[in-house]
């Protein structure tokens, strides 16, 4: 017996799939926000003279970045309730992602403060140059601009990752398609549909990130 | 809540076997098919370079969950009889494959050019240019970035909890449920999954630091 494919089954549950991937994006930019804060803060503690500030952000990126996402979002969703916070789902899962992603987020972010180096910064106050401004435009600018291309494929990454937060039942794309599997039991047409859904994501991501660097960060460097 | 004892260390003990075995099988598999990704992606022919090149995005630009579950119930529409173990560990060497090539295809552009150059000078045919001369040195810059992929692998295994294959994720999620006590277990769980990943990533990166050294 050959399979008769029926992607119909899945096209009638489209408002779904486009409310999933709206959940995603939100997961994905909730989360990315997060990691930002976490990765900022983490690299001031981390770059910081006193080792009480510094070996924590040491051992919190060792253990986030050799551990799987789906065990993090598993400890989080069960560990949270126990200290007395009850959180939904959807919120349990931007803690997780902000978490994981923030891990990274550190080490990328102390790469492009390392990358600065004194002489320039030495150089920009010999010119007369207002502290903002220093800070501004010989710090920030080519901080950013060394750390923007690995920086924003972490955050595809984390918006792929998103899937997975699926496994505590968060409202997202994954979920969504799960529910629809469910529902019409065609399995091999709604994942396949929902992995495209990703791909078109994914790609309009990239390209976003692309026109942004193109915009923001056309100047030579030497 | 009942107590972790012999029993429940046994269950995920053999869940993390199915862990291991599926990350051996997925960066093997992944690896063979990889080099010819990478041999196809770097090669003269332009065909064979846009088909690697979609390729390597596809699987990079979308979930490895989904890429699991697509595989998973793909080969059942495809009509032959595979247990949920086979249809997993095809899954990981596809993902694998893709990854892996993308790495080795930089390595092998990071190889310099004069090398190529050399080997055709020398009059060596393309296989043995590629296995003698490029593709070992190729090897050598890759290191870093292999290991790293490698421990992203052991981890993506996690994944595979989801579609139901019962390795160490799935055991713990298990046992939890048995036990009533999700941190002690996921807590167990993450740091079998440390004690196996973190060696890996630090010989990584002080190979890569070492590397960066010997350029300078």
């Amino acid at each position: 017996m050959t399979y008769r494919f029926d992607f119909g089954a899945v096209l009638d549950r489209a408002p779904e799939l486009l409310w999933g991937s709206l959940g995603t994006l939100g997961l994905a930019l909730a989360g990315m926000l997060l990691a930002l804060v976490i990765g900022i803060l983490g690299v001031v503690a981390r770059t910081s003279k006193s080792e009480i500030t510094r070996t924590p952000v040491i051992v919190f990126v060792e253990v986030v970045r050799n551990t799987p996402f789906l065990v993090q979002i598993f400890f989080i969703y069960f560990a949270l309730p126990l200290m007395g916070i009850r959180l939904n789902p959807t919120v349990t899962a931007i803690i997780a992602l902000g978490i994981n992603g923030g891990a990274y987020a550190i080490e990328i972010i102390r790469g492009g403060v390392e990358s600065v180096s004194r002489g320039q910064i030495e150089a920009g106050f010999a010119l007369g140059l207002h502290k903002t401004d220093v800070f501004r435009l010989i710090v920030l600018k080519p901080a950013l601009r060394a750390i923007y291309p690995s920086l924003t494929s972490q955050f595809i990454m984390l918006t792929l990752t998103t899937s997975v937060c699926t496994s505590i039942a968060a409202y997202e794309l994954t979920s969504a398609a799960q529910r629809i599997e469910s529902d019409t039991f065609r399995s091999f047409e709604v994942y396949f549909t929902v992995t495209a859904v990703y791909l078109v994501i994914s790609t309009l991501m990239m390209g976003l990130f692309a026109l942004i660097s193109r915009h923001y960060f056309n100047y030579p460097t030497r | 809540m009942g107590p972790i004892g012999e029993n429940e260390f046994f269950f995920l003990m053999q869940g993390l076997k199915w862990t291991v075995l599926l990350a051996i099988v997925g960066f093997i598999g992944g690896g063979i098919f990889g080099i010819l990704i990478a041999l196809l992606r770097t090669s003269k022919t332009k065909v064979a370079r846009t088909i690697t090149a979609g390729y390597i995005g596809v699987f990079q630009g979308t979930p490895l969950l989904m890429q699991l579950f697509v595989v998973y119930y793909g080969v059942a529409l495809l009509g032959i009889e595979v247990n949920a173990w086979i249809a997993v560990a095809i899954a990981f060497t596809l993902h694998a494959s893709a990854f892996l090539g993308e790495i080795w295809r930089g390595s092998i552009e990071a190889v310099p050019k004069g090398q190529t150059e050399a080997a055709n000078a020398l009059g060596l045919h393309y296989v043995s240019r590629m296995k003698d001369v490029i593709l070992p040195q190729a090897l050598k810059i890759s290191m870093p970035a292999t290991i790293g992929f490698l421990v992203q692998l052991i981890k993506g295994t996690s994944l595979a909890a989801i579609v139901g294959f019962i390795e160490l994720t799935r055991a713990g999620q298990i046992i939890s449920n048995q036990t009533y006590r999700p941190l002690l277990v996921f807590g167990i769980v993450g740091a079998i999954y440390f004690i196996i990943c973190w060696p890996l990533s630090h010989a990584g990166s002080g190979l890569e630091k070492r590397m960066a050294k010997a350029a300078r």
